[in-house]
């Protein structure tokens, strides 16, 4: 019994402790932040290192200013949201059709299984040969390289939530008289197999992105290709600034993804 | 009187590591149109997995079933699992009209028909809820209401008020006996209840053994409106008791 009254105020200190604990994180990370800033301004002016090599951070504002003036920056961020865009959809898009395929039958799996053992280990990066053959140093190149990684993850992403869908909630369909496939699909399977998509889903928006500066590194134009040109100029502010888009854009789509799951989701306990 | 499910020496077993389980065993029943009929037997006996066969979610094999149905419905059966078995991704009103779809009916129409059968179990409050937001006997509840929105010609019910507290079953019993006057719906329901089944039904049938077999099959007359008293019929309940095996005579003596 004395157990049980004192247990009540000191739940009640935890949970005070455990908000104060949340405000020193922040400040510390805070803190983090502004001494690697510091560090990173001051190592170069020190001649510790040439300014060139390692630009400090106070000369990338400029730099960006500059380039977004010149419209090199718009141009290069939207040409690889472009090719970014439209290798995720495709990717996705065809990664579900063929993991929902072999998910759903048996038949489709055994005939797809050797070539998926064959072609799964060959990572997207191998592809660029064939990219550039096929379609030259262009967008297309981009795009199919894209895709190809994105495939491959929603594809496995599909295929494992379709196959663990309760056998128990197909019963419900069967029992309502909904037999034929592609009720079974869009009424038990689809539904029930979107938690498991959609953290495909995310891990591919990731891994496309990554992509998307690989494929341009070999000369499609983009944010990849621009950071080419400027390391090559010794522009190094500006590789900084390239660097900083891409997470920036990175963290923001991420974001924007991590909200329509959790809306899609937002029947889960 | 005509029979709308005919059920001629059914026998089903389960195939498992390479042998056979037999667990029901030249079964017949004739089951009249119109008719309230109580299944009762001992867990593990087969009673869900008869329901499953008239279903069409388990296969006999052998023996055969003959449905004459009339009312040219995709689906003129309906069950109410034993589980609820809701669809977590769709609220309670749309897990209700979920046996509506592809019927000819508008959205509005199904959902007007959905809330008509919240309101009959008592849960139209909670009709834009999530399942995850329901009660365990709430969650049993729905999936009675998502049975009756269909309008079957037959309901096949797998202890459905099991999980529910005295006053709501006793409750939902009564709704469900008014139902079944209205309709005129035939009514197949599994239950451990004897008492329950003797307030409800027609006809109580028993299942007993293993493999299940018909061990008993008996009338109840008594004119209704009902009281709860099984006191007319105690020789139903002296049968019933010895068939469900001695475990339930000793539950029945401790009540
Ligand atoms: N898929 C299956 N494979 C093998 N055996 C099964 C399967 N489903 C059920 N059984 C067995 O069949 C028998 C009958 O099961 P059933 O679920 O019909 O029992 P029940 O009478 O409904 O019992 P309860 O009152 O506990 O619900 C049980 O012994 C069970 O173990
Ligand atoms: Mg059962």
């Amino acid at each position: 019994m004395t157990d049980l009254i004192a247990s009540a105020p000191a739940r009640a200190t935890a949970s005070g402790a455990a908000s104060g604990a949340k405000l020193r994180a922040a400040g510390f990370a805070a803190a983090g932040l502004l001494v690697f800033l510091l560090v990173w301004e001051v190592v170069p002016r020190l001649g510790l290192f040439n300014p060139l090599m390692l630009p400090g951070p106070s000369g990338i504002p400029a730099a960006f200013w500059s380039e977004l003036k010149s419209g090199a920056w718009g141009s290069a961020v939207g040409s690889s949201l472009g090719h970014y865009t439209i290798g995720l959809a495709l990717g996705a898009l065809l990664g579900v059709v063929f993991g929902v395929a072999t998910g759903m039958s048996r038949l489709a799996e055994e005939a797809t299984a050797w070539i998926v053992r064959v072609l799964r280990p060959i990572p997207g990066l191998a592809w660029v040969p064939f990219a550039i053959i096929w379609f030259g140093v262009n967008r297309t190149a981009a795009v199919f390289i894209i895709a190809i990684g994105v495939f491959w993850i929603v594809f496995f992403a599909a295929h494992g939530a379709v196959r663990s869908v309760e056998r128990d909630l197909i019963e419900v369909a069967d029992a309502f008289g909904f037999r034929r496939w592609h009720e079974r699909l869009l009424k038990i399977l689809l539904p029930a197999a979107l938690p498991g998509i959609l953290v495909g889903l995310r891990t591919a928006l990731g891994q496309a992105w990554m992509a998307v500066v690989a494929a341009e590194i070999f000369g499609v134009p983009g944010l990849g290709q621009r950071m080419m040109q400027a390391s090559s100029l010794l522009a190094t502010e500006l590789v900084v600034v390239y660097m900083l888009t891409m997470a920036a854009l990175y963290g923001l789509l991420d974001s924007a993804f991590v909200a329509l799951q959790n809306w899609l989701l937002r029947w889960k306990a | 009187m005509e029979s709308v499910i005919d059920i001629r020496s059914l026998s089903l077993a389960f195939e498992r590591d390479g042998h056979r389980t037999l667990v029901l065993d030249s079964l017949d029943l004739s089951i009249e149109r119109g008719a309230f009929i109580a299944i009762v037997g001992a867990s593990g006996v087969g009673k869900s997995t008869l329901l499953r066969v008239l279903i069409g979610l388990a296969k006999a094999s052998a023996g055969e079933i003959t449905l004459s149905t009339h009312s040219g419905k995709r689906q003129p059966l309906a069950l109410v699992f034993q589980d609820a078995r809701l669809l977590p991704w769709r609220r309670v009103v749309d897990n209700v009209s979920f046996g509506l779809e592809g019927g000819g009916l508008s959205r509005a129409e199904r959902r007007s028909k959905s809330l008509d059968a919240l309101r009959i179990v008592g849960l139209v409050d909670l009709a834009d809820r999530w399942p995850h937001q329901l009660s365990g006997g709430q969650r049993q509840r729905v999936a009675l209401a998502r049975a009756l929105a269909v309008e079957p010609e037959v309901m096949l019910m797998d202890e459905p008020f099991s999980a529910l507290d005295a006053i709501t079953r006793e409750g939902l019993q009564d709704e469900l006996v008014r139902i079944w006057r209205l309709t005129g719906k035939t009514i197949l329901f599994v239950t451990h209840d004897i008492e329950e089944a003797i307030y409800l039904a027609d006809r109580v049938v028993v299942l007993a053994g293993a493999p299940g077999r018909l061990a008993a099959d008996h009338r109840i007359d008594t004119p209704r409106p009902r009281t709860r008293s099984a006191e007319g019929n105690a020789d139903v309940v002296a049968s019933v008791r010895r068939h469900l095996g001695a475990e339930k005579l000793i539950d029945g003596a401790a009540i």
